[in-house]
């Protein structure tokens, strides 16, 4: 079976590397010699590393339900059949998907820029002073309105393909009893996706955790904002390419990687608990 | 394929396959057998306060893309001098043989770059996939529900936590700057292999299989004149998510490539981005990297327009978040 022969190979082999390499350590004397957890403890007393978590946990609490809500509600109204053009809508909102990342910043970064971004120009026009859509402290958010632009229209579809799955049987009954849509959307639509709602839920966390493209980019654009562990793997690709530490980038990939496991299964755990309840 | 044990299973047997939100899952992929959507229902009336809403939401998510626009028929001294969202004078000709000339037509190198590593990975990728997903659903082989176990416990190991480990392993191999350190890594798809897996377990008849076999058919051979056939829907939704994810794929060519001739659009575009940004280099980067992207989104967002029915049944059935 070729197929498991390079899933072995590219899955659970730089897997097990990274696992390998990351108890290993790097010295300008004596080459490499065995570390043990020593990687392991640097990372956990790393101030670059923990506040990079820190902030990927700011972003995903912020971000994904932001982005979820959105979809579901756009999902609904769709749904709802009391949107006209609803084909158009769709795709309007979805097309941003088809955006590389890396477009997608660069769009975003030109339009948030003091030079020749629209906002700037008209705040310049009206005498205000420009926004600081770049600045340190606000430039967490304008990363989350690029993510949120590229990922509620995917997020949005596969809501809405689990909606329009629904045997319209289901609330025909209440609707004629007069119960109002966001009372149906609400008792009988919402609990009807909540798979789906789960699998979006999973797929922004294992996203939000790998955040590089956005920050990276927007570093040439503002990189006094963005320092080079603002991210946890922004962090990695520092520590792997310009200090040229792969050992301890193995470290915080294997880290990484299984925080991220973590909390996919959280997910999944408390998933299966309100499952019971139910 | 392992043809060894032939024995055949009936239904989706799914015990024991792990938590993957196994019921998550399935009510995605339910979509990619035959659509069933309902016909569109009759619409109720609209109000001016959805109409505004609908405008307004449209507005945000066309809004850069508009400005994309814009900018690409700018010179690059308009688009400092000129408001942002309306047109200057047009430029765009003179911006698109800049964006195609500049550094001996690099740029072209990097769109054949970018349609060959995205079509080889995902032609690839679907072929494993389906491949694989018809052996889980069709045969019973030694420790198969453990490695499908494996397999869905994969979807959620992070691509890019796997990047700098296989650069590393790549390194050493010396694979690093060659195509096969972008295709290689991207023909992995566990989900691809779920998505396959169910949708084999009842688009291929088990019946006829066995006529096949009575037939003295190898497995092999069923696979290939069979099988295949019935599976074509599935694998081309694992096909086009393949292709976007591949075509929209960025750290890992960024870590993996060297040489700018290699680089497909998406590393191409952030060195001209970086050069513009710090200022060196020509003067007229910004129009030029403005222009590049535009030309860079058009095939990706028309293919999404002509090819709607396949992802529209196939995001249903989860897709790929690049």
């Amino acid at each position: 079976m070729p197929f498991f022969v390079i899933f072995l190979a590219m899955i659970i082999v730089p897997l097990a590397y990274a696992g390998y390499l990351s108890f290993f350590r790097e010295q300008l004397v004596g080459g490499v010699s065995f570390a043990g957890f020593d990687n392991y403890t640097k990372a956990f007393q790393d101030v670059a590393f923990l506040s990079g978590v820190a902030r990927m946990a700011l972003f995903l609490v912020v971000q994904v339900p932001i982005m979820l809500v959105a979809s579901l509600f756009f999902a609904l109204a769709l749904d709802s059949g009391m949107v006209r053009l609803s084909k158009f809508v769709r795709l309007g909102i979805f097309v941003p998907y088809a955006v590389p990342a890396v477009v997608a910043t660069l769009m975003w970064g030109y339009l948030y820029g003091p030079d020749f971004g629209p906002f700037a120009q008209l705040a310049e026009l009206l005498g205000l002073p420009k926004p600081p859509f770049l600045a340190p402290g606000t430039v967490l958010f304008s990363i989350i309105n690029i993510v949120n632009w590229e990922f509620i229209g995917y997020n949005m579809i596969i809501i809405y393909a689990a909606l329009r799955s629904i045997a319209p049987e289901l609330y025909e009954a209440a609707r004629v009893d007069g119960a109002s849509e966001p009372r149906i959307a609400w008792a009988i639509k919402i609990p009807a996706v909540r798979p789906a709602l789960i699998l979006t839920i999973i797929f922004s966390v294992i996203g939000s955790f790998q955040l590089f493209t956005e920050p990276q980019l927007l570093r040439t654009m503002a990189p006094g904002s963005i320092s080079t562990s603002y991210t946890p793997n922004l962090y990695a690709y520092t520590l792997a390419f310009v200090n040229q530490d792969a050992n301890y980038a193995a470290a915080i990939a294997f880290l990484l990687g299984m925080v991220i496991m973590a909390l996919s299964y959280l997910v999944q755990l408390w998933n299966q608990r309100k499952e019971r309840r139910a | 394929m392992s043809t060894s044990q032939p024995g055949i299973r009936t239904g989706p047997d799914r015990a024991g396959t792990g938590s993957l939100t196994d019921e998550a899952l399935d009510a995605q992929t339910g979509a990619a057998s035959p659509t069933r959507y309902r016909e569109d229902r009759p619409q109720r009336k609209s109000n001016i306060l959805t109409v505004v809403m609908l405008v307004v939401v449209l507005a945000y998510f066309l809004f850069p893309l508009y400005w994309l626009v814009v900018a690409s028929t700018k010179s690059n001294a308009d688009l400092f001098s000129t408001f942002g969202l309306w047109f200057a004078d047009f430029s765009l000709i003179d911006n698109l043989r800049m964006v195609f000339t500049v550094q001996d037509g690099v740029f072209g190198l990097w769109v054949l770059n970018s349609l060959f590593y995205s079509v080889v990975s995902a032609v690839g990728g679907a072929l494993l996939a389906t491949a694989a997903g018809y052996a889980f659903a069709k045969y019973q082989f030694p420790g198969d529900k453990a490695l499908f176990s494996i397999i869905l416990g994969a979807i959620m190991v992070p691509t890019t936590a796997l990047a700098i480990p296989t650069y590393l392993l790549f390194a050493r191999a010396q694979l690093t700057d060659t195509a096969w350190a972008i295709i290689l890594p991207s023909l992995v798809s566990p989900f691809g292999v779920y998505l396959m897996r169910v949708y084999a377990a009842d688009a291929v008849d088990t019946s006829l299989m066995e006529a096949a076999r009575v037939d003295g058919v190898g497995e092999i051979r069923i696979f290939f004149q069979v099988a295949l056939r019935l599976l074509v829907p599935g694998s081309v939704t694992v096909l086009l998510f393949g292709l976007v994810a591949t075509w929209n794929n960025y750290f890992l060519p960024l870590i993996m490539l060297n040489t700018p001739e290699k680089f497909p659009l998406t590393v191409g575009l952030w060195q001209w981005q970086s050069t513009a940004a710090a200022g060196s280099g020509a003067q007229a980067m910004f129009s030029t990297v403005i222009t590049g992207s535009l030309v860079s989104i058009i095939p990706l967002v028309l293919a999404f327009l002509f090819l709607q029915r396949f992802w529209q049944s196939g995001l249903s059935t989860g897709g790929v978040k690049a």
